[in-house]
C-alpha cells in the first residue's frame, strides 16, 4: 500500500472511530440512570477488546496501522475517561473519582488480555 | 443550527461531520507521533504517554472554553481530542509490559497516565477559566 494512501485511510478510519464512539456513547448514557459515566466505559472496553484481538491474531504492519491505530485508537479515549474523572470528583466524590480510574483500569486490562487470548484462539 | 438539531434530535449530521473532521486530525497526529517515534515494548511508551496527556489538557481547556453551543466544542473535543487520545493503545502497552514481566514499570505507568492525566485536565479547565473575559 502507497504511504499517501496509508495516510488517507488512517484520517477517514479516524473519522469514522471518532463518529461511531460518539453514537455508542451517547446511546448507552441515555439508557443508563446514575452517576457512572457508563458510555465511555462502552466504547473503551468494546476498543480494547478488539485491539486485543488484533494483537492475539497477530495483525501487522499497515493493516495494524489502519485498524489499531486509525480505527480503534480514534475509537477509544483517554481523555473523555479523564474528564468523566474529573466532573465526578467535583460534582459527586473522591470515592466515584477511584471507582472510575480504577475500575476502568482493570476491567481495561481484563478485555485485552481476554481480547488477544480469544484472537489467539482463533 | 437549532434546525437541524429540531428536525434531527439523535443524530445533528452537522454534529457528526464536526466529530468526523476533528477524527480524522486526531487519528492522523496520534499515529503519525506513534510511527515517529517508535519504542520498545518493555520501554516507557513515550508517544501514547504524550498524545494522552496533551489530548486530556486540551479537552479540559476546549469543554471550559468554547460555547456549548455550535460545532467548534464537539470538533475539538470529541473529535479531535477523542480519537488524538486512546485507551486501547495504552491497555495493550501494559499487557505487554507485564508480559515482559516489567511490573514496576506497567504500574509506574499505570499510575502516571492516571494522576497527570487528571491534571493536565485539570490544568486545560483552570486556564481557560482565567484566560476567559467575564462580564
Amino acid at each position: 500500500m502507497s504511504a499517501l494512501l496509508l495516510w488517507v485511510g488512517v484520517a477517514l478510519l479516524g473519522g469514522v472511530g471518532a463518529v461511531a464512539r460518539f453514537l455508542l456513547s451517547t446511546a448507552v448514557a441515555r439508557r443508563s440512570e446514575g452517576w457512572f459515566p457508563s458510555g465511555t466505559l462502552a466504547v473503551n472496553l468494546s476498543g480494547t477488546a478488539l485491539l486485543g484481538l488484533l494483537a492475539g491474531a497477530a495483525l501487522h504492519g499497515d493493516a495494524l496501522t489502519l485498524v489499531g491505530g486509525g480505527l480503534i485508537g480514534s475509537y477509544t479515549t483517554f481523555s473523555t475517561w479523564m474528564l468523566d474523572s474529573e466532573r465526578l470528583a467535583e460534582h459527586h466524590s473522591d470515592r466515584a473519582l477511584l471507582v472510575n480510574l480504577a475500575g476502568s483500569l482493570l476491567l481495561g486490562l481484563a478485555a485485552v488480555a481476554l481480547g488477544r487470548a480469544l484472537g489467539g484462539a482463533l | 443550527m437549532s434546525a437541524a438539531r429540531r428536525t434531527q434530535p439523535r443524530a445533528d449530521r452537522r454534529e457528526l461531520a464536526a466529530i468526523f473532521a476533528g477524527g480524522t486530525i486526531g487519528g492522523l497526529a496520534r499515529v503519525g507521533v506513534a510511527q515517529g517515534f517508535p519504542h520498545a515494548a518493555s520501554a516507557w511508551p513515550w508517544p501514547t504517554f504524550a498524545v494522552n496527556l496533551f489530548g486530556a489538557w486540551l479537552l479540559g481547556w476546549s469543554v471550559t472554553r468554547l460555547s456549548s453551543h455550535g460545532y467548534a466544542r464537539p470538533f475539538v473535543g470529541i473529535g479531535v481530542c477523542g480519537a488524538l487520545t486512546t485507551f486501547a493503545t495504552l491497555q495493550l502497552e501494559l499487557l505487554r509490559m507485564l508480559d515482559a514481566g516489567r511490573w514496576a514499570l506497567a504500574l509506574a505507568y499505570a499510575a502516571t497516565s492516571l494522576v497527570a492525566g487528571l491534571g493536565a485536565v485539570r490544568l486545560g479547565i483552570a486556564l481557560a477559566r482565567r484566560g476567559r473575559v467575564r462580564p
